[in-house]
């Protein structure tokens, strides 16, 4: 195995669905300063960089490139790495290896998105195979929206069972101060709100956000010196089974995915009881069936059992797993940042800097991306240094 | 370093357009060859490396275009948007922490797109777009900057063009295998002063892929394992007006560190070949400057004086390189597979005599900004 690694330090922007203060290459230097500030280093101790978002939002070819003088790459090295929804995750998950593979000590991972730059639906849909998948099922909310129909036809779980996850998640997001929307919506709200694809409404669906995010990653031995807590890797898995949207439509079979990667971030990390062992989740929930049917796939709990699950508010502040405690992706969605906000406020939690999002006592956070076609990562990180 | 060693390599031929293979069968192609050439099989695998581009592709997202293709549907995968060695350089990673092997493929059609568009895409979208700028008029501008900074002549980047040609007709994935002549360089149509078509790479259609592993799988390696010495990147300034163009520091460092890894000292006496990306003539002496080969200026003599020639001290591009065959992001892994075939003695009609050291380069973004070098061996 490779060297130990840990987050020792993150930043984020403030997020609004259009920041015209800034480029996309300023909203970048604001959350590396950011990182660096909380962390206390300065640029000159970053061995290097890994950056990513996805193209067609911003219309910017090679962004390692164009983002120098935000991402303060200058002489030195910088990759891309991109995977759409999970490209946050990949960031991350990039600049692990970076310190794990002993090249290198210190390395800044950066996400961003500007999405007022692009129209979304747009951009996404040209993900499918255009001659076989674009004309049919293509762009974020119609795959979902079987997925959400097929889930409440196996389990009889209800559209209210799937709002009770936005009122969570965007009540815990006025704990946030970074996040975007903050204004809290109730079921009643979120029943009451446009239908945009059934049974999906504008309420259950996540904002497209402007907004960058980065965390700083050092060695075993440099993390230690750098902070009092920092946040261990104990776990990275990716699985990005499908390839063709008409691949990934057997619903009965659950996001497949995610269980694959969960399973594999469990065997590292030597958890057998997820709900027990794990402390909070930060959760790539796009939409609020997901904050159902994938705590399913992902072990919190058992088939057709999350709206119980949710319903006892075992997954809000103050419940047994925590859920969150951010707002999650329902309140910022600044995309080539969202998964990577995932990590960052997981790590946030073990470092104990979460302010009024704050989990009391912290040892294992595990946080997801999600994105492609019906892709996941899974991270899980921990007070305690793997050994 | 001799942790990790690069174990298969495939390609396949380089054309102007393949008309019957979208970028899944390519990638299928190259992954199945890249297998068998290591002797391996799918299972043996552990983590895959696509090198995909959004916008050169037309695609967001592009690596799912070739997640099943690649062999990654339930593997470890992830995707580098940027030049082939850079994801060769993202696998190597992931060996050192601990996979066992990776595959990295690469894959590109300039026959579907518009390079003029994708490129200009690379530019400052509020100052710079708009004039037009894109990466063959940004080449221009550099070509110039480093002729008048050294009175370099149009002449000798068209001997480049001539070798590099040259060399092409013995690589049989070669796209453009030419006998031509200066005067042949010089007469071609003018595309942006001072390069002529004859200086400019062509479109072409490709894929390429690597197998790295660790010295486990490497030892049951069906060929010679392709021991990876040094290897290091390094990104200067983004806007051309806040650089000197004629002088490519970012490749000076990422040379440094490369050669201080592998424990090069004396780069033109211990590199036996290199294979670097020169999709304009001008580029290679350029590069062969920053890479230590020679003092700065002096990089456009190397071929009068015979050094970069087949039968010279280092012979470059023996392949044909980038102007005979220019796949973007693919063109720098097939750099490093064919650094590899040189070690490994497998080259067959390009092959380079007595080659152990060989030296393999790629870069990413507007006259190369950001630079890697590789340093690969065949002795431990």
């Amino acid at each position: 195995m490779g060297r130990r690694v840990a987050i020792v330090g993150t930043g984020q922007t403030y997020h609004k669905s259009h920041r015209p203060d800034v480029t996309s290459k300023e909203m970048i230097y604001e959350a590396v300063t950011a990182a660096l500030a909380d962390a206390e280093l300065a640029i000159r101790d970053i061995d290097a960089i890994v950056i990513g978002n996805m193209d067609h939002f911003e219309s910017i070819n090679y962004v390692d490139a164009y983002s120098v003088e935000g991402s303060g790459a200058f002489m030195k090295p910088i990759m891309k790495v991109t995977t759409g929804g999970t490209t946050g995750t990949t960031v991350a998950i990039a600049a692990y290896y970076h310190v794990a593979s002993g090249l290198f000590d210190r390395v800044m991972a950066i996400g961003f998105e500007k999405n007022s730059e692009s129209d979304t639906t747009g951009a996404i849909i040209t993900c499918s195979d255009a001659i076989w998948d674009r004309f049919s099922y293509s762009g974020a909310i119609p795959s979902l929206a079987t997925e959400a129909t097929a889930y409440m036809e196996k389990y009889g779980a209800t559209q209210e069972d799937a709002a009770l996850i936005g009122e969570r998640d965007r009540n815990h997001a006025l704990n946030n101060p970074y996040a975007h929307l903050q204004k809290p919506l109730t079921v009643a709200d979120i029943m009451g709100s446009p239908m945009l694809a059934y049974p999906i409404k504008l309420g259950d669906i996540c904002p497209r956000s402007d907004g960058a995010c980065a965390c700083i990653m050092a060695a075993d031995g440099i993390a230690q010196k750098l902070t009092r807590k920092p946040a261990w890797f104990k776990a990275a898995s990716v699985r990005h089974t499908y390839t063709w949207f008409g691949d990934s439509t057997d619903y009965n079979k659950g996001l497949v995915s995610l269980q694959r990667a969960s399973k594999e971030a469990y065997d590292q990390a030597g958890i057998t009881n997820p709900v027990e062992e794990i402390d909070v989740a930060e959760l790539y929930l796009p939409y609020t069936w997901a904050g159902l049917k994938w705590i399913e796939d992902i072990g919190f709990c058992g088939p057709g059992k999350a709206a119980r699950f949710v319903g006892d508010r075992n997954t809000h502040m103050g419940g047994k797993l925590p859920i969150n405690p951010s707002g999650g992706v329902i309140s910022t969605n600044c995309i080539g940042a969202t998964a990577l906000l995932r990590v960052a406020e997981a790590a946030i939690q073990i470092m104990g800097k979460g302010g009024k999002r704050q989990v009391p006592d912290v040892k294992n956070a595990l946080a997801t991306g999600f994105g492609g076609c019906f892709w996941s990562d899974v991270v899980i990180l921990s007070s305690e240094r793997p050994a | 370093m001799n942790k990790a060693a690069i174990i298969g390599v495939a390609q396949t031929k380089y054309e102007r357009r393949k008309k019957d293979q979208i970028f899944a069968d390519m990638v299928f192609d190259v992954t199945r060859a890249a297998l068998d050439d290591a002797g391996l099989v799918l299972d043996d695998i552990d983590s895959v490396v696509t090198v995909s581009n959004d916008f050169f592709d037309g695609r967001t997202i592009s690596g799912m275009s070739v997640g099943d293709a690649s062999g990654g549907q339930d593997k470890n995968i992830s995707t580098v948007s940027g030049d082939g060695t850079f994801g060769a350089f993202y696998g190597l990673m992931r060996v050192l922490s601990g996979y066992q092997a990776t595959i990295v493929v690469a894959h590109y059609k300039g026959s579907e797109s518009d390079v003029k568009i994708t490129t200009n895409g690379m530019f400052d979208p509020i100052f710079h777009r708009l004039l037009g700028i894109e990466m063959i008029s940004a080449a221009a501008l550099q070509a110039n900057a480093y002729m008048n900074r050294y009175g370099i002549g149009e002449e000798a980047f068209a001997e480049v063009s001539v070798k590099n040609h040259g060399n092409a007709q013995n690589n049989p994935f070669a796209q453009l295998p030419m006998k031509i002549t200066v005067k042949d360089v010089m007469k071609s149509r003018k595309i942006a002063e001072p390069l002529k078509l004859l200086d400019c790479g062509p479109i072409s259609d490709g894929a390429a892929a690597i197998v790295i592993a660790d010295e486990k799988i490497a030892a049951r390696g069906k060929k010679k394992p392709v021991w990876i010495k040094g290897v290091a990147h390094c990104c200067e300034d983004y806007f051309l007006g806040d650089r000197d163009l004629a002088s490519p520091v970012a490749l000076r460092e990422a040379a440094m560190k490369a050669y201080a890894m592998a424990g090069i000292k004396t780069p033109l006496k211990e590199i036996d070949v290199a294979e670097v990306l020169e999709p304009y003539s001008y580029m290679e002496p350029l590069w062969l400057e920053g890479l230590g080969f020679c003092e700065p200026g002096e990089g456009g003599t190397l071929i009068g004086k015979g050094i970069t020639t087949m039968d010279g001290k280092l012979p470059v591009n023996a392949s044909g390189g980038a102007l005979s065959s220019n796949p973007i992001l693919v063109a720098g892994l097939a750099r490093l597979i064919e650094a590899v075939l040189q070690v490994r003695g497998e080259a067959g009609a390009r092959q380079v005599k007595k080659v152990n050291t060989a030296l393999a380069h790629g870069f990413n973004g507007a006259c190369g900004q950001s630079h890697c070098v590789w340093i690969v061996g065949g002795k431990k």
